[in-house]
């Protein structure tokens, strides 16, 4: 498996660390059952997937990969700074 | 059928011409009392113990491929009882009891051998680790015992006690521990089950669970809508698919762990063995292979195949701790579905749902635990109240965080089992 990073081009899997789905943060207020969601609740699909690889042998930027979890192809990279995961909810 | 010395001396003479299929093939019924999702070890120890213990008989166990097909063949068959946290520790103790008798009650040879295990330490702080494990498998009733450097050298001279980097200072065995053919324990609650009058349905994949007022009525399948006053799943790495029909998301990410054989070697490697550099486990089979893994590959995957970086690790892992068989060449490597869940432990409770019955997020340690999964599960949906070996398994206690049962210390989150 092997990802592009926008930054740094093609590179083995092996430069980058695994986080897991890429979701939205709730709001520092945010009540418990929204917190559970987030930590510990996942959508676990069998197909595209969006996930945040954070390339920490190289550029260090957090990535949001979407990547096809029945295949291991991967659909699409960006810099997770630029897919709108910061927000709350 | 009941197997025995006798029957197989009188078949091989009479040509083999009086076995008969293990189990029936019936077409579903239109309603049951209990409904299991999944045929693999863990739905047909289910049915087989919801039949045995408590006499519950119009089931059926309904699954999409084969009996069997799933992770409980694509496993390193290694069973153990020798967890530290309370909740895992009686349980796993309860399941080795039973995996102790499983061939006489099922009258049917799972090749269980109890070989041992014995997890390596390389420093200090494993050793004081391995120690105070030990301790509280011994306090729950099990076998513990710590090995000097030179009991391992004696028992598993092949092992590299030259390794400067990861030197042998000794051994954490439980002898009652070993390993048992995978296949065989499927089959045998199979025919159990069915000869209980379980309803074994094969090629029956489901593809809706039926909800009417906050309660579970049945499920629609492949081969039809099928009634059901309980359903219950048993469906491993595929259990947020099959809970999403319900309408639930659960606290599971599924991972693919990786498992390598080589090829037949004489006998060398008498026992289960770990190494406590990363994570290795090999053992032998009785065809001579040597069956070991390490890793998950730690990404989400359903591909039941791994990439070639954990491959490699795995190597080199084994090759630094028996050096001795680096010559050895690898025959076959798979990956099975994991249902990892944050704290690395499972869930066997009630669903918010009423009659809907999770069995999942078992990580690595679901073979080990088929026997006692099956006796613990059966226990919930007969009476509604947890078995006494498994109190601990809630699906709450994510959302709460009382109670979570992080037995590896490393945190209790996706990302780190």
């Amino acid at each position: 498996m092997r990802i592009t990073c926008p930054l740094c081009g093609e590179r083995d899997r092996r430069e980058f660390y695994y986080k897991g789905a890429a979701l939205v943060r709730p709001a520092e207020g945010a009540d418990l059952d929204a917190w559970h969601e987030y930590v510990n609740l996942r959508e676990n699909p069998a197909g595209p997937l969006d996930e945040l690889w954070y390339h920490e042998m190289g550029c260090n930027a957090w990535l949001k990969v979407t990547r096809d979890t029945a295949t291991h192809e991967i659909l699409a990279v960006q810099l997770a700074s630029e897919a709108g995961l910061g927000g709350e909810k | 059928m009941r197997f025995s010395g006798w029957r197989v001396l009188r078949e091989g003479l009479t040509g083999n011409k009086g076995w008969k299929p293990h189990w029936r093939d019936p077409e579903p019924k239109s309603e049951y009392d209990v409904v299991i999702i999944g045929g693999g070890g863990h739905g047909l120890a289910t049915a087989y113990y919801l039949a045995q213990e408590h006499g519950i008989t119009n089931v059926a166990v309904l699954e999409k491929g084969y009996l069997g097909g799933g992770n409980v063949g694509r496993n390193t068959t290694i069973v153990r009882a020798n967890y530290y946290l309370p909740g895992n520790s009686e349980f796993y103790s309860h399941s080795l009891k039973l995996w102790e008798t499983m061939e006489q009650d099922l009258n049917y040879n799972a090749m269980m051998s109890q070989r041992g295990i014995i997890n390596l330490f390389h420093n200090d702080g494993q050793r004081d680790s391995a120690v105070r494990r030990g301790n509280s498998i011994v306090n729950q009733g099990d076998d513990a015992e710590i090995l000097s450097r030179e009991r391992v050298r004696e028992l598993a001279p092949f092992l590299n006690f030259e390794n400067n980097r990861f030197p042998i200072m000794g051994g954490l065995m439980q002898r009652r521990a070993g390993t048992a053919r995978h296949d065989a324990v499927a089959w045998g609650y199979a025919r159990g089950a069915d000869m209980r009058g379980v309803d074994l349905i094969q090629n029956c994949e489901v593809t809706g669970i039926d909800v009417e007022n906050g309660k579970v009525v049945g499920v629609q399948t492949a081969r039809g809508p099928i009634r059901a006053k309980k359903v219950a799943l048993a469906a491993a790495g595929r259990s947020g698919q099959v809970a999403a029909m319900a309408g639930l998301t659960l606290p599971i990410e599924s991972h693919v762990l990786q498992a390598f054989v080589s090829e037949g070697l004489k006998p060398i490697v008498d026992h289960v063995i770990t190494f406590a550099e990363g994570h290795l486990y090999i053992s032998q089979s009785d065809k001579g292979g040597m069956v070991f893994g390490s890793y998950l590959d730690f990404y989400s995957s359903y591909a039941a195949r791994g990439n070639l970086p954990m491959v490699e690790h795995t190597m080199e892992s084994f090759v630094a701790m028996v050096p001795a068989l680096s010559k050895a060449r690898l025959l076959r490597s798979w990956g099975g579905i994991m249902d990892m869940t944050p704290d690395g432990s499972p869930i066997i409770d009630h669903s918010p749902i009423d009659g809907l019955y999770l069995n999942c997020g078992w990580c690595y340690g679901g073979f080990k635990a088929t026997p006692g999964s099956g006796s613990v599960y059966a226990h919930l949906i007969a009476t509604d109240r947890p078995h006494g070996a498994a109190t601990k398994f809630k699906l709450d206690r994510f959302r709460s965080g009382v109670g979570l049962m992080d037995e590896e210390g490393t945190g209790a989150q996706h990302n780190l089992h």
